[in-house]
């Protein structure tokens, strides 16, 4: 389209303001995080820190043992994330490259458990897990990753599985390719960018849970990083210098690897978006 | 779908002793390799699901002994006793009010924005999406801070504009709406779908209204609302879905107070089921909640007919 001067010069400044109120909260934030508590204090507020307090992370960081629960979360990421590749991977090639008699209404049922509230399986899940005595371990937080990793990431690699040209398959199997080989050796490469866009999501998805560790980790030193961020607050809770510090380091690795994977994640929304 | 299916049989390679192995060895291995996920299904979504329904009609508490029937008296007691519940019910509901429109009318706004035909709009894009990948307690830690009613920068703003202040999060009538200011930041998802569905309009549209001489709000209300309609019926669902399980802001945001007054429905629950331990009521509480979402989808799918335009498929 091409828009006359004044609307261009109109959209530029309506997305200015948009982007600084976007922003705002970060560098607010980041500016809180660097600057001694008096002069937090000052009125009216002051926009550059001096002297730039970069102690503030380090003293945050070590008041409570933040490199435990980043371990934690690395953990329980890794596993997790490694889980939900493997076995979505797996279960997307079975209901797209296979044909058999139930797909689509197994698939279909699966497909409705996305729309169900999570709150309706949380208390006999948590139940089973107490029961099989798995409190307070990582398990109830990764073991379910193994079993499917999840409707969202089948169905979005499925949809770009089944893009994928048929011929590539039969010409295996008039090879002697077994299923598996097929998977492995053809699919799966072809989908490099799903998967990376699954393992995205899956990554922040996990690093940014906040409500299974809650339920599910009782000790301090089992907590992940977004619990131990909720603790400090509980416990600092008027330091804003250090807590702001603490927030700041909790959003720097989700910022990283969102600006790294950027380009797949504007694609796994349009895909899923698009086709739901 | 079947003719598909018969063109696969038909293999030359394969004769009709071959057709029927061949199908038995895909049922098998289309089988095995999903059997991942269905076990996942079963263990995770199925059986809680039936053992939830089991466990509303009881009073099983985790730590007592023994578990009572109690048909339905979770629910009686629900619906004619517990006051918080209609004080959780009547804040979700108030937060939905408020977040639903605003999420749909603000993010499109912005995905409408986002794509004109402007210089760097990749970089305002990454800008919009960037706060809705961050940590939800991050997230919540910042805004406490923003909001908070002395030194927080909104009030500072405000009063630098010799504007009337707020208590933001510490006052009943506004902790809701204040809630609902915090979770726009992170619209960002919303705003890239909507993008996604507004790039999929042909240009063609356009230049025929400009030609028919029409005006932008022609184009809007006459192309670009009808076309993305689809979306704007996917954004809906999801945000409703979404607002009413809200929890981790009434968790770390306010407790669900002041005085109750953000007693989100699912922050009641986790307060029934994981500090009262009432796990029997808390699944009863679950059931409620289920039925409430399921009700509003298969109503907004009932009405999406008279609203929701499919290209190919016409208006009914």
């Amino acid at each position: 389209m091409n828009e006359s001067l004044t609307k261009r010069l109109f959209g530029y400044i309506l997305l200015a303001v948009i982007s600084i109120l976007f922003l705002m909260p970060f560098v607010w934030m980041l500016r809180s995080s660097l600057m001694s508590l008096s002069q937090i204090f000052v009125m009216p507020p002051v926009w550059l820190p001096s002297p730039f307090k970069w102690d503030n992370f380090t003293r945050a960081l070590t008041e409570l043992p933040f490199d435990r629960f980043f371990l934690n979360t690395i953990i329980i990421v890794a596993l997790g994330l490694a889980g939900t590749v493997v076995s979505s991977t797996i279960a997307a090639f079975g209901f797209s490259r296979i044909e058999w008699k139930g797909r689509n209404i197994i698939f279909m049922i699966l497909l409705s458990s996305m729309m169900l509230p999570g709150a309706v399986t949380l208390i006999p899940t948590f139940i089973g897990w107490k029961e099989l005595g798995f409190y307070d371990t990582f398990y109830p937080l990764i073991v379910p990753a193994f079993f499917g990793g999840g409707m969202f990431n089948i169905f979005l690699l499925r949809q770009f599985y089944m893009t994928i040209p048929r011929d590539f398959d039969e010409a295996a199997v008039v090879d002697g390719a077994t299923y598996f080989q097929i998977y492995y050796r053809i699919i799966l490469p072809l989908s490099r960018s799903a998967v990376i866009v699954i393992s995205l999501f899956t990554f922040l998805g996990t690093w940014n849970d906040f409500f299974g560790p809650l339920i599910y980790l009782k000790s301090a030193e089992k907590y992940t990083l977004a619990l131990g961020l909720q603790m400090f607050q509980g416990t600092y809770s008027s330091q804003w210098d250090l807590l702001m510090a603490a927030s700041a380091a909790v959003i720097l690795p989700c910022v990283l690897v969102f600006l790294l994977g950027q380009k797949y994640f504007l694609e796994g929304i349009t895909l899923t978006g698009l086709k739901g | 779908m079947t003719t598909k299916l018969m063109a696969q049989g038909q293999s030359p390679l394969l004769g009709k002793a071959g057709t029927r192995s061949r199908k038995q060895k895909a049922f098998l291995y289309g089988f095995l390799f999903t059997l991942p996920a269905t076990l996942g299904f079963l263990l995770f979504t199925a059986g809680p699901m039936a053992a939830s329904l089991f466990l509303s009609l009881t009073d099983y508490s985790i730590f007592k002994d023994g578990i009572r029937f109690v048909g339905l008296d979770n629910f009686i007691r629900l619906f004619t006793e517990d006051e918080l519940f209609w004080k959780s019910l009547k804040v979700t509901f108030y937060f939905v009010v408020l977040k639903v429109p605003a999420t749909i009318i603000v993010s499109f706004a912005i995905a409408l924005l986002l794509n004109m035909n402007l210089k760097g709009r990749a970089l305002f894009r990454t800008i919009v999406y960037l706060p809705s990948i961050v940590p939800a307690v991050a997230t919540s830690m910042i805004w406490i801070w923003l909001l908070n009613p002395d030194l927080g920068l909104v009030n500072t703003v405000l009063r630098w504009l010799h504007l009337p202040t707020g208590m933001w999060l510490y006052a009943e009538n506004s902790v809701i709406p204040s809630i609902v200011l915090t979770t726009m930041w992170g619209i960002g998802g919303t705003v890239v779908i909507f993008l996604a569905g507004l790039s999929g309009i042909p240009n063609q549209y356009y230049e025929a209204i400009e030609v028919d001489g029409g005006g932008w709000r022609h184009k809007l209300f006459h192309i670009t609302i009808p076309m993305v309609s689809p979306t704007i019926f996917f954004n809906t669902i999801m945000t409703i879905i979404g607002s009413f399980q809200v929890f981790n802001e009434a968790y770390i945001l306010t407790q669900g107070g002041p005085n109750n007054s953000s007693l989100f429905y699912i922050f009641y629950l986790w307060r029934t089921a994981f500090r009262d331990t009432e796990m029997g009521y808390a699944s009863a509480l679950a059931w409620v909640m289920f039925v409430i979402i399921m009700l509003f989808t298969l109503l907004i799918f009932r009405t999406s007919k008279s609203w929701v335009y499919y290209e190919g498929e016409g208006r009914s």
